[in-house]
């Protein structure tokens, strides 16, 4: 039998279903079946019976990722256990031409892990081998499924770390970081995935190795690496990877500063990094943010305040004691009302624990919440805030916010109930009107969490046909059937002409002297 | 040759009738790095015109110019306001651009420590082979909006668009910095880079040379004071220091620029790329190690297949950099998968391959 449709044209598997609130239909014709006993049985040759899932009941797990607004149950799951069994999975996938969603351990934020009604999801949960740890390289060697947190703790004998340190690194895995070139509190200073990553090696579509990057610095040709980390499964299944450790700093030191205005705060970061500083960490809450906070972990922090921030420094103990005082300097001619700074381990840890706990700790309050993720340049945070107050009031819900503020990087949580579809309606289009706002400041509409399904109609705002075009081809590059996690990331024309209305494109970088659309 | 376009309207013109023609393009700045890769084919398209810094924010780290703007302009703008493009851009000779600095994608000294220049470009203004002008990427730190496609054109050599506009991020200078040395022959200097590599101390760059390791410390005062009590070594008066690290960024130092002309004698110019453990590379010739063992630069005659089989049982890969015959190919030659991978991105951006054909491999 052949493939019924082109997948991503039939409404009925839509990934973006207008209606939040629907369950992967059951899906019971007989055609739907007849393909399911189909490649199941071209599967089963290639992967152990106890490796492939399928029916309600087991796949029910993989519905959805940490983006839980979307469903869908996969067709069949496949659990492969090493890269030849993952290689004859995609093999077999790509001879029956059947989309392929890998996933890792399911934390990302934007629907990248999806499954595909008609398609085989690929969980690399087993792929969980730390292979090598060398301190003389300042290197690990790692399975795509194994733990961001995990990798850390294995160089922790030799003094070293893996510097990325996403919220979700108790849980997340190193190939899921990859596909979502993610950051963390500490990127500003140790840098994203891509900074931290030499090498992936992987199997594209059809099944083929290929490695990207090297243990040395660079490659021949085209830094293919710079571009599939990020790619979010689009374009290769990432089976192993090398990363980069760096030497655990002899001591971390954590400042809270207190701010009366959220502008005065706004305004504290962008002077701080004027001044030639580049702290480990600068995150920003809001006085909302930091009620809720201070009520899960009980941090200290400084209820009275309209914004504070987290400043961290690390180093020698002398370049810490240095940076600590200019950091201090800085932020009390910007305004500070309190600053206190971590005395011990425990305390910094503490400071940490609220902002690290923001996300579960706003679940609290509130049935359900969307995070937003654009970036936008860091003298527009006040202004940004003060808009973000306005649509709370535009669209009768709250919204708590938390920053990545060193990068720029915003996450407002749009608190919302799920059961109620004009909530969740009025969300979608606050949160729409969030990543529109971003980029009319020169921002962009996810700065770590990624496109997936859920930013696809701010993709049609952000890029040009063209460049979107572009994108796509990008993709057939690397996988001319688009096999890999069709649908995500790169909205189809006809999509971004459903979303409509005539959006004016704003010139990222504009040529005075051009005509641009 | 036209005349050299005053704008990019005027590109996109001349891009289209390159197109329409199938007339194959050099992309020119300040030719620079002619000597660099294959040898350029085509007409010349100038960009020295299309010059200019279009903005700059200090606070924000982020400095955005076209690409025909002097890469001299960008980092006396910089340095102006204590701030730098970390990665060190050799410059070769004066007059290269913008441009030509994302398009070769190299890196200096401080490269092992710093990143490499794409860690660096945070979204550029492309025009591609098909005539159409592309913005991918932003002026914002982090950005996963599509795929990472500027950072993909950073060190492609013009074979998939012309770089028209790039915004870097860029870093405060550093507030001090000491060189030290040490008279530590290669398996020794080796030996040590690797200990220091696995401790928090602020090497920024490192250079051995006929028996002597040069290390370069950088960082706050007290970082750099702390280290220098616990490396040890002569350390190297202030000015000569620089006048060295600069030298070695634009390959003046003597090893690149030896008095008689090498090539005509059959030795060539090699840059091995190996992971930084790998023990002594033994080929005849001499030797330039910098990158705390990841690059290692080789004047010797050995056969390129010896060379190449070198760098690759070392994991890593070998570019004839300067030689009086490129004809074994400047860059190592693909996987067949990776190559297929090269051309369909080829096709994707520049279907026609007007522009800078083969200045990459002979195929793309």
């Amino acid at each position: 039998m052949k493939f019924p449709t082109n997948p991503m044209n039939s409404r009925a598997q839509d990934p973006h279903d207008p209606d939040p609130h629907r369950r992967a239909p059951r899906v019971d014709s007989a055609g739907f079946a007849a393909r399911r006993s189909e490649v199941y049985a071209a599967l089963v040759e290639v992967l152990p019976a106890d490796a492939l899932l399928t029916g309600r009941e087991r796949t029910q797990p993989y519905e959805c990722d940490g983006l839980t607004a979307f469903r869908a149950l996969p067709m069949i799951v496949a659990l492969p256990a090493t890269e030849a069994q993952l290689a004859a999975t995609l093999r077999t996938c790509h001879r029956l031409r059947v989309p392929v969603v890998a996933r890792g351990a399911g934390t990302g934020l934007s629907g990248g892990a999806l499954p595909h009604r008609w398609g085989v999801t690929i969980s690399l949960a087993r792929f969980n081998k730390i292979l090598s740890v060398d301190p003389l390289s300042c290197t690990a060697e790692v399975q795509c499924g194994v733990r961001n947190l995990a990798i850390s703790e294995a160089a922790a004998p030799f003094g070293l770390y893996y510097a990325p340190d996403p919220s979700s690194q108790i849980a997340c895995t190193i190939g899921g970081n990859v596909a979502e070139n993610s950051g963390g509190v500490h990127c500003l200073k140790y840098g994203l995935t891509l900074h931290n990553v030499l090498r992936v090696r992987g199997l594209t579509a059809a099944g083929e190795p290929v490695e990207f990057g090297s243990e040395a610095l660079d490659v021949p040709g085209l830094d293919l690496l710079a571009i599939v980390i990020g790619s979010e499964g689009m374009l290769a299944v990432t089976t192993e990877v090398t990363v980069k450790l760096v030497p655990r700093p002899e001591l971390a030191r954590c400042m809270l500063a207190s701010f009366a205005t959220v502008e005065a705060a706004g305004a504290a970061v962008a002077n701080v990094i004027a001044q030639g500083i580049i702290p480990a960490g600068l995150e920003l809450m809001d006085r909302r943010m930091t009620e809720v906070a201070e009520n899960f972990v009980h941090a200290g922090y400084d209820l009275s305040a309209a914004a504070i921030l987290l400043c961290e420094s690390d180093g020698a103990p002398e370049e810490v004691e240095e940076e600590i005082e200019a950091m201090r300097r800085v932020l009390t001619e910007s305004g500070a009302t309190r600053i206190e700074v971590s005395r011990d381990e425990a305390q910094r840890l503490k400071f940490w624990s609220g902002r690290k706990n923001a996300f579960p700790a706003s679940g609290g309050i509130s049935p359900d919440y969307m995070c937003m993720d654009s970036t936008i340049p860091r003298r527009k945070l006040a202004e940004m805030l003060l808009a973000i107050e306005g649509m709370e009031v535009k669209y009768g819900l709250r919204c708590v916010n938390v920053f990545h503020a060193g990068d720029g990087n915003l996450h407002p949580l749009i608190l919302f109930d799920a059961n109620d579809p004009d909530q969740f309606r009025r969300c979608e289009l606050f949160g729409a009107e969030i990543l529109e706002a971003s980029l009319k400041v020169g921002g962009t509409v996810t700065g770590e969490h990624g496109v997936g399904v859920e930013k696809l109609n701010s993709m049609c705002v952000q890029f040009s046909p063209a460049e979107r075009d572009r994108f796509l081809a990008v993709k057939r590059a690397f996988d001319a059937e688009e096999l890999l996690n069709p649908g995500k990331v790169i909205p189809t024309l006809q999509r971004c002409a459903e979303y409509g209305k005539m959006h004016v494109r704003r010139g990222l970088m504009p040529f005075p002297d051009l005509p641009r659309f | 040759m036209s005349a050299p376009p005053a704008g990019v309207a005027q590109l996109i013109d001349r891009m289209r009738a390159a197109r329409a023609h199938g007339t194959a393009l050099q992309i020119v700045g300040g030719g620079t790095k002619v000597f660099y890769g294959e040898a350029p084919r085509g007409e010349p398209l100038p960009m020295r015109d299309l010059a200019g810094i279009t903005s700059y924010e200090p606070s924000e780290l982020v400095v955005t110019a076209r690409a025909g703007t002097p890469l001299a302009e960008l980092e006396s703008e910089l340095a102006a306001k204590g701030q730098c493009l970390p990665f060190e851009p050799p410059r070769f000779a004066a007059g290269g651009t913008v441009g030509g600095m994302v398009a070769s994608g190299l890196a200096g000294p401080s490269r092992a420590a710093v990143g490499a220049l794409r860690d660096y470009v945070l979204g550029l203004t492309l025009l591609d082979g098909r005539g159409e002008l592309l913005t991918f990427g932003g002026q914002v730190m982090k950005n996963v909006a599509g795929y990472d496609v500027s950072r993909l054109i950073a060190g492609s050599w013009g074979v998939l668009g012309v770089i028209c506009e790039v915004s870097l991020k860029v870093l405060g200078s550093s507030v001090e910095t000491a060189t030290l040395e040490y008279e530590w022959d290669e398996p020794r200097a080796l030996q040590e880079l690797a200990r220091w590599r696995a401790q928090p101390v602020p090497l920024q760059a490192s250079a051995w040379y006929e028996g002597r390791l040069r290390i370069r410390l950088a960082g706050s005062r007290a970082a750099v004071r702390e280290a220098r009590a616990r490396l040890g070594g002569t350390a190297t008066n202030p000015e000569a220091a620089l006048t060295f690290w600069e030298s070695v960024r634009d390959q003046r130092h003597g090893y690149f620029a030896p008095a008689t002309d090498e090539p005509g004698e059959g030795i060539a110019l090699w840059r091995l790329s190996v992971p930084p453990t790998v023990k002594p590379l033994s080929l005849a010739g001499r030797q330039f190690i910098e990158w705390g063992g990841a690059q290692r630069w080789w004047r010797t005659s050995a056969p390129a297949a010896e060379v190449r089989a070198a760098a690759a049982s070392a994991g890593g890969h070998a570019t004839l950099v300067r030689a009086a015959d490129k004809s074994v190919g400047a860059f190592a030659p693909l996987s067949g998968e990776l190559m297929r991978i090269h051309r369909a991105l080829k096709t994707a951006f520049d279907p026609e391959r007007i522009l800078n054909p083969g200045r990459l491999y002979a195929d793309l």
